[in-house]
């Protein structure tokens, strides 16, 4: 059984693996040697055996086969309407000829079925609603990855990713330590401006716990500063904790059921030991998906909730506006066209689609919907991890021409992102097409226009 | 043989149609398994109860979700398609006179006028069906000898139904075929993917469910289909 140095079926767990996969420059090393990996039938077989049931196998034999996902998909669109493309051919090519073979596949199918379960599907699930027959394929490509996943066919990024979940709890280095540095660096920053400013850290029996993405301390501390204001000027009686404040799961999107695990339980293990009333997700779709949607089952809790109620970030600014909490400048609400971004994760996968639109009306005098939107709105075109795989760049750069269209049509240049991975992805439209225009996440808005208590203001001298 | 093929045969047909989707769908909810799915099917029921009526009815509604609306002529298509196919042999005036004449049962029948007008309703559907899996690349790429074979036999009982009725040739001929077709497609509904008749309400109230109690059902009121 051919198994690479750095490609291989053992999922990372120890510091050293991970520092030689990191020092692997773009994979260059990895993917040779998946070339040569071997694929272990008997295993493969026996995983699909004992965790392909009838949900999927049923999906998989009812296809009608009429083609009514195609249009759905945005790489089908944007890719010249390729059949190649159509959601049910790439499941059925793949993870169909898998459990019809009982695992009995090769290495280039292995590596075929890799290249589409994350270069080709984001898992968005807007195919999912637009099949007569009720074929969640967003579903099955996520089972499919855990599938290429045990067989060590995995996206060089991904397999880092998941590493650094199983190694840090986190998706990034960021140890307990540098967090608590990175929250105590963000008071300092802003005690000038609001005197009493504190991010409480491990208090126990807050109102909230909030958690964030580890892009946050890692890339953008200021976002933590700024949730932190927003807090103090709304008078929550909040806190983070030192341990389980990291929401996301590259884990997820690697199809590392066992790293996601791991992952989920140290956010549950923070809200077991500090007891908040309620948990609080920052502006980050994938981390809402992966600890409050399907992080409950990983967890093994038979309720399918996490063990406190949870507000993805739209929910608690809502809630904020709404009961007076947060109070806006009218003079300084958004006056030029501005459109909003719908995270596939929170609002089609997360029944959120009203909450913006509320939010808008709060703070946008020109607040123009993108066609489609809500539940049906295209991925921003990099989410499921794509953004950060380079094997797969070129192709995502093609499947934003979607959202590239759908951005220029509102005639806006404003775009409001309240997920890393829109954000991300449009910032990257801008950068690739060039349209000329800004997004943003909610924070920075909020606080250019939220009016600050006089006692919270910093005292004249 | 005319005896046998409209005497045990026909019995063996219907159990085992019946019999089968009955098993279809045991083995589907067995099946089921709330960890691996991710979907608590015994939680929060009238959650789950409302997002799999949404997800059932809205689709068998015609253009009652986006994707039937946004495809319009495929969607009239489908929709005469099946609507024929079920409709016409539970309410022909010759099943009913079969009915009234072994068991006494009267049902109300539609004139033969009307049946003639949904057979070719269906017959002519099921051509547009195939040649549209033929013309387009996108279907076409999925078709597979499976999909044709399973619309011939779903339509070859209104064929020969129809040419019976209307005594071309050897009626009788075309009686025996027909009622042999009926019982293909009898006994092919569990064992190929006509099989839907009954899974696509397993699968639809599935997808319902998992919008419903997980996907946010418990905070939008359920999916915008």
């Amino acid at each position: 059984m051919a198994q690479g140095t750095l490609c291989n079926r053992q999922p990372i767990n120890t510091e050293e693996t991970l520092q030689a996969l990191l020092a692997d420059t773009q994979g260059k090393i990895y993917y040779k040697e998946m070339q040569e990996l071997d694929v272990d039938t008997t295993a493969l077989g026996l995983l699909i055996e004992k965790t392909c049931k009838s949900r999927i196998r049923t999906w998989l034999s009812i296809c009608a086969k009429c083609g009514l996902c195609a249009d759905s998909c945005f790489f089908y669109l944007a890719n010249n309407h390729d059949p190649e493309q159509v959601p049910a051919h790439k499941i059925q090519s793949t993870l169909g000829e898998l459990v019809r073979r009982k695992g009995n596949v090769d290495n280039a199918f292995m590596i075929r079925a890799m290249d589409i379960a994350w270069g080709k599907c984001t898992c968005c699930n807007r195919c999912s609603i637009y099949c007569p027959m009720g074929i969640g394929m967003g579903v099955m490509f996520s089972y499919l990855r855990g599938l290429c996943f045990s067989q060590g066919f995995v996206p060089w990024e991904m397999k880092i990713g998941s590493g650094m979940h199983r190694i840090y709890r986190a998706q990034m280095d960021i140890t307990s330590e540098d967090w608590v540095d990175t929250c105590e660096w963000m008071v300092e920053e802003n005690e000038e401006e609001y005197p009493q400013l504190e991010i409480p850290m491990d208090k126990e029996n807050s109102d909230i716990i909030y958690t964030v993405n580890a892009r946050e301390p890692k890339h953008y501390p200021e976002d933590i500063g700024d949730a932190a204001i927003l807090f103090h000027i709304a008078g929550e009686n909040w806190t983070v904790p030192s341990k389980g404040w990291e929401e996301t799961s590259l884990a997820m999107f690697a199809g590392d059921w066992e790293g996601a695990t791991m992952q989920v339980k140290e956010v549950y293990g923070a809200i077991d030991r500090l007891k908040p009333k309620r948990m609080v997700v920052t502006e980050c779709g994938h981390a809402y998906r992966a600890t409050v949607i399907e992080g409950p089952y990983w967890a093994g809790l038979e309720s399918g909730k996490t063990p406190v109620e949870t507000l993805h970030y739209v929910e608690w600014v809502l809630e904020a506006l709404k009961t007076g909490k947060l109070k806006i400048d009218p003079a300084k609400k958004i006056k030029e066209p501005v459109t909003y971004q719908d995270s596939c994760n929170y609002i089609r996968n997360g029944g959120l689609s009203t909450v913006g639109r509320e939010i808008m009306s709060f703070i946008a005098e020109d607040f123009r919907e993108m066609k489609p939107c809500k539940e049906h709105n295209f991925c921003c075109g990099g989410g499921g991890g794509l953004n950060g795989i380079g094997r797969y760049r070129q192709q995502r750069n093609v499947g934003m021409k979607i959202k590239r269209d759908q951005i220029l049509e509102t005639g806006a240049k404003l775009v409001i992102t309240p997920c890393h991975n829109c954000w991300d992805a449009i910032r990257d439209i801008e950068e690739v097409y060039k349209l000329g225009i800004r997004w943003s996440f909610l924070k920075p808005l909020l606080l250019s226009m939220v009016i600050v208590p006089a006692h919270l203001k910093p005292t004249e001298e | 043989m005319y005896l046998f093929i409209t005497g045990p045969l026909l019995w063996f047909s219907f159990l085992f149609f019946i019999i089968g989707c009955v098993v279809h769908v045991i083995l589907y909810i067995n099946g089921l398994d709330w960890k691996l799915d991710r979907v608590t099917y015994t939680k929060n029921i009238p959650y789950g109860l409302n997002g799999a009526a949404r997800s059932v009815f809205f689709w068998l509604i015609p253009y009652g979700t986006q994707s039937w609306r946004n495809n319009p002529a495929f969607t009239l298509i489908v929709f005469l398609f099946h609507f024929g196919i079920l409709f016409t042999p539970l309410f022909l005036n010759a099943h009913q006179v079969i009915l009234r004449e072994r068991w006494g049962i009267n049902l109300w029948a539609i004139p033969d006028s009307l049946a003639d007008v949904l057979t070719l309703c269906v017959i002519a559907t099921a051509l547009i069906l195939l040649l549209r899996r033929i013309a387009l690349p996108s279907v076409r790429i999925l078709s597979t000898f499976h999909d044709i074979v399973v619309l011939v036999i779903a339509v070859l009982p209104f064929i020969t139904g129809f040419l019976a009725y209307h005594q071309v040739s050897d009626s009788q001929f075309w009686l025996m075929l027909h009622v042999l077709s009926g019982e293909l497609m009898l006994i092919a509904i569990p064992l190929s993917k006509l099989s839907h008749v009954v899974k696509f309400f397993c699968s639809r109230v599935q997808l319902g469910i998992d919008f419903g109690v997980k996907r946010g059902g418990m905070k939008s009121g359920g999916m915008k289909w």
